[in-house]
């Protein structure tokens, strides 16, 4: 018995409201971030990313307000990414309630942001989001995986195994990988991707991209080796519950809190 | 009811702590670094993210916040959350080796240079043990305390650390959790309860230790 796997539900904001179609039962507002959020906490999720994909700049403030109201009413670990640019950025977030920041392109675009980053406010609150497709086969029997930015839109040329130790050694406490090539297909995780990650690195890694089933979820942690796993639509369309995953999870062997 | 005080070094987010005291019906709260008011206090809480290096450079810069902390140690219920944990012990390992408060018998440890790697690849079942220990993990009970009550024993709370207390006196200890080794994730002395996990985001379980809190009246 030991430290448990967690289940992290992620909700796509934008300008301060939940997109994507929240449907699961007993919501009354299903854009009402913290009505969603309050649902995942009773489910019994480990932790609620959310994901800022407000386009406008001068709307951007909202997700500090979004913060502010679920952390207010909702008391477990919360993850904001999105737009994250600057240290003020990642200080009013966590004024706001946030536990961790989760940053991509803004660490693309400066590597040293994230030991700026870990070094003012710790590696704990740090998270490194890995947005990682694969790379064409050259013929050489090795797979790999290429980092892009803007939500998957921007290669970069960066070989997503040597990023996620690179983004280690400036001070990431976490990494949250998810594979374009699957992502939102539903077909499952990409393992071999999970796999390289987690055994490259010596931080907590969580999985995201395809997760269509529960089975998938156990996939990620029994042959990925993740240490968390993220979700979104099979919880937000009332498919299953957190609950029902962890239950599943368990089942299999998996340490769960239940 | 004289207020909760949530000491505020200027060090971290103390809004999640705040919500939670408000949450399980705390009447006043305030965040402070008013020496007076720290004295004043019906009920301190200690909490502290980041580094420990930072956290007590903040202390030492304002030295009568750090005698009314001290103070205020002896004199009623006091709440030390995470680095409010380590911080009571005489030295740290982090940031090159700091002398902290001295109040509990222990040292703070990182996870990496202590013993039990072997016991950390049993227990991960893939040879190591990550770092920082982020999640939730359970703890064991190890004294019957007030602010354990309505909370089962093994219970899962979250953590986020790198670096743990080693307790030199069992007497101080009031939980514990396993990962690759046994470390204290509760003490206790006196007035004072301190925990390594953060009460304020262990859900319902961590809801009820902070209600404990505020209806503990302290040893005397």
């Amino acid at each position: 018995m030991g430290l448990a796997r967690r289940i992290i539900p992620c909700l796509d904001v934008d300008a301060g409201r939940v997109v994507k179609g929240v449907r699961f039962v007993d919501i009354r507002d299903a854009g009402d971030p913290v009505e969603v959020a309050r649902g995942y906490d009773r489910q019994g999720a480990d932790e609620i990313t959310f994901l800022d994909i407000t386009a406008s700049s001068d709307r951007r403030d909202t997700i500090v307000h979004v913060v502010e109201a679920v952390a207010g009413e909702v008391f477990i670990p919360l993850t904001v990414g999105g737009g994250v640019r600057c240290l003020d950025d990642i200080h009013r977030l966590l004024d706001a309630g946030a536990d961790k920041i989760s940053i991509n392109t803004s660490a693309v675009r400066n590597p040293d942001f994230i030991r700026d980053a870990s070094g003012h406010f710790g590696n704990q609150c740090i998270v490194v989001a890995i947005d990682a497709k694969r790379a064409p086969d050259e013929g050489d029997g090795r797979r790999t995986w290429e980092v892009f930015t803007h939500g998957g839109r921007n290669p970069t040329g960066i070989d997503a195994v040597d990023w996620a130790r690179r983004m280690e050694d400036l001070g990431a406490g976490e990494l949250l990988v998810t594979s374009m090539d699957r992502d939102g297909t539903r077909n499952g995780f990409d393992l071999e991707l999970v796999r390289e990650m987690t055994s490259a690195v010596n931080l907590p890694v969580i999985a995201s991209g395809g997760v269509g089933n529960l089975d998938h979820l156990s996939e990620g942690v029994i042959q990925g080796g993740a240490d968390a796993v993220l979700a979104a639509s099979i919880f937000h369309f009332g498919e299953h519950t957190v609950g029902e995953a962890k239950r599943h999870m368990a089942a299999r062997g998996i340490e769960v809190r239940l | 009811m004289p207020a909760v005080v949530i000491v505020n070094l200027g060090t971290g987010n103390l809004y999640s702590v705040y919500k939670a005291l408000v949450h399980v019906g705390a009447g006043d709260v305030r965040i402070s670094s008013n020496p007076s008011e720290i004295r004043n206090a019906g009920h301190l809480v200690l909490p502290g993210q980041g580094a420990i290096g930072t956290w007590m450079r903040q202390l030492g810069k304002q030295p009568e916040l750090a005698a009314a902390v001290r103070a205020r140690l002896d004199d009623g219920p006091v709440l030390g959350i995470c680095l409010g944990l380590q911080a009571l012990y005489a030295y740290s390992e982090e940031n090159g080796g700091v002398a902290c408060l001295g109040l509990l018998d222990g040292e703070v440890r990182h996870f990496a240079a202590s013993r039990g790697q072997a016991d950390a690849a049993a227990h991960r079942g893939d040879g190591r043990r990550k770092i920082p220990h982020m999640g939730w993990n359970q703890v064991q009970q190890t004294s019957g305390h007030p602010l354990w009550r309505g909370i089962d024993d093994q219970r899962r709370f979250y953590f986020v650390h790198s670096y743990y207390v080693e307790a030199n006196n069992e007497h101080e200890v009031a939980g514990t959790c396993t990962y690759g080794n046994r470390f204290t994730a509760a003490a206790t002395r006196d007035n004072l309860f301190a925990t390594q996990f953060h009460p304020e985001k262990s859900q319902r379980d961590g809801l009820r230790l902070l209600q404990n809190f505020i209806h503990w009246k302290g040893v005397h």
